[in-house]
């Protein structure tokens, strides 16, 4: 009964195996084959012309004497969209909170609550910012007030939804077991819920924040606020020094913030 | 005087699955009472139905005199201060102190205000550290949950369940996580407990041979339906057959003798 005897059945799984595996490579070269032809795409050519493309970044895209004389200026605009980005991030949290408690499995008061607010964050977190952007200038302008609307939706939305599987995932045995001690929904929350996924929450906020940070970049050029449309206006002009020196300064500024992040995980974790 | 009466007791989930059906049986104070059963017979069904994390679909349930199949929330509040519950995963907040989850324990008699922010009385909290002295976790007190041990973290669960001053402590599967030496304390705590503050001791077990030795009382339930309902000691060898639906010979319990 336990010898292993290679019948008929098992050979089949190992054929249909090696079938799958062969149609599944043979189905994704062909999609490539088609697309390049749909699309007239070489791989050849765009790999040939990647040497050229670093080349002319080395060759253009380096800061000269000129732009540091514009360091202090890109320093003040960096400086007013990471402080927008971590405000927009926190507040964005503390809404996110409260609508995971409706969206939970576990909090919610009715399962049709919860429905509606995970179905809301989906949208809010799947229109992409950029295109929040480009909606909300027809009601605010070329404003700030565009750029942390825009960022505030998708980051609602993506919050809310990592909240509430933080909340499921970590709180449902110890939600049942306060209720069971005839502890009230707002003592489960401040007792339970938030002791157990405030620290996996900050994380989230924390990566927000990182990529807000960058986000916020694309949507400046858009809004004319901030780094983004710093770095728009001199590479507009030409002046590709100081707009190599405005990325240079952003992503330092991601890597100073990913870095005090993670020892800020560290110390909460 | 009984302190727990089931009536005809029936819980259907989703319209079809029949937990229980026509669950009858009384408890009186100060008994300890073990139900056994095999998995998804029922059990933490019946537990459950008593501090109403479920509700019940048929029958009435009495407890200290008071019918709960109907309550307003404010009474619902009142019924779950007076039962304690332990669980199988004990159900602590991992990420908080031992301490502050035994405190826990008195949510139920706070204000919501007092509670939500845990503002808990000098009286609160010496009654606290006297019951996690009692239970030998006075060194552990400000340990964070997580760093337990299973045994250990079942006691912080005693401990919240005796911090609610209950009439009855309702256990679900208390040791099913734990090894023969844990699950010894943890079953000697429950039957001192019993005796010396006359809690009334409602436990589900797997476990046969540790029903018999700890309970006055056994309930066997079989397929949602009590099959037997009675002493402890008289229990035949018969019936743990009958209970766990299988043949002489084929029980972990008959290799023991």
């Amino acid at each position: 009964m336990f010898k292993a005897k290679p019948g008929r059945a098992q050979e089949s799984v190992f054929a249909r195996r090696k079938r799958v595996y062969t149609l599944t490579l043979l189905g994704v070269i062909g999609f490539y084959l088609l697309a390049s032809l749909v699309t007239q795409f070489s791989a050849k050519d765009g790999i040939s012309a990647l040497p050229r493309a670093f080349s002319w970044i080395v060759g253009n895209l380096v800061p000269t004497e000129k732009a540091l004389r514009r360091l202090p200026n890109i320093l003040q605009k960096l400086m007013e969209t990471t402080l927008l980005s971590i405000s927009v991030t926190v507040v964005a949290g503390l809404f996110a909170f409260f609508f995971s408690l409706l969206g939970s499995k576990t909090t919610g008061a009715h399962r049709w609550i919860g429905r509606l607010v995970r179905i809301a964050a989906a949208f809010f977190r799947n229109v992409p910012d950029v295109v929040w952007a480009m909606l909300l200038l027809f009601s605010f302008g070329q404003n700030i007030l565009t750029g942390f609307f825009a960022l505030f939706f998708t980051t609602f939305g993506m919050l809310t939804r990592t909240f509430i599987e933080t909340i499921d995932e970590v709180s449902a045995a110890c939600t049942e077991a306060l209720s069971a001690t005839g502890a009230t929904y707002l003592q489960t929350v401040f007792q339970a819920i938030i002791p157990s996924s405030i620290s996996e929450m900050l994380t989230w906020v924390l990566f927000m924040i990182e990529t807000n940070i960058r986000s916020s970049t694309l949507i400046g050029m858009l809004t004319a606020t901030g780094i983004g449309y710093l770095f728009d206006l001199y590479y507009k002009r030409l002046d590709y020094g100081s707009a190599s020196l405005v990325v240079l300064c952003i992503v330092l500024t991601v890597i100073l913030i990913e870095t005090l992040s993670t020892r800020i995980r560290k110390v909460i974790l | 005087m009984p302190i727990l009466e089931f009536r005809n007791v029936s819980k259907t989930y989703d319209q079809k699955t029949m937990a229980i059906q026509n669950v009858t049986f009384s408890v009186n104070e100060g008994e300890f009472v073990s139900i056994i059963g095999p998995s998804g017979s029922g059990k933490s069904t019946i537990l459950r139905c008593v501090n109403r994390l479920v509700d019940a679909t048929q029958g009435v349930i009495v407890l200290d005199g008071q019918d709960i199949t109907r309550l307003s929330k404010k009474e619902l509040r009142g019924i779950r201060t007076k039962t304690g519950m332990i669980f199988q995963h004990y159900n602590l907040v991992n990420r908080l102190s031992v301490i502050e989850n035994v405190l826990h324990g008195r949510l139920g008699h706070k204000s919501t205000l007092s509670g939500a922010v845990g503002l808990y009385t000098e009286a609160e909290k010496e009654k606290a550290f006297a019951i996690l002295t009692k239970l030998g976790l006075q060194d552990q007190a400000y340990k964070r949950c997580d760093e337990l041990s299973g045994g250990q973290k079942q006691r912080v669960g005693i401990a919240r369940a005796i911090m609610q001053e209950p009439r009855v402590i309702l256990c679900d599967e208390p040791i099913a996580s734990l090894d023969p030496s844990a699950s010894k304390i943890i079953m000697d705590h429950l039957a001192d407990i019993n005796k010396t503050m006359k809690i009334t001791c409602i436990v589900n077990l797997h476990q046969v041979d540790v029903a018999i030795k700890y309970s006055q009382r056994i309930i066997g339930l079989t397929g949602g339906s009590i099959v037997y309902d009675g002493p402890a000691d008289a229990l035949p060898q018969s019936m743990i057959y009958e209970i766990y639906q299988s043949n002489r010979g084929e029980l972990i319990t008959d290799v023991q003798g």
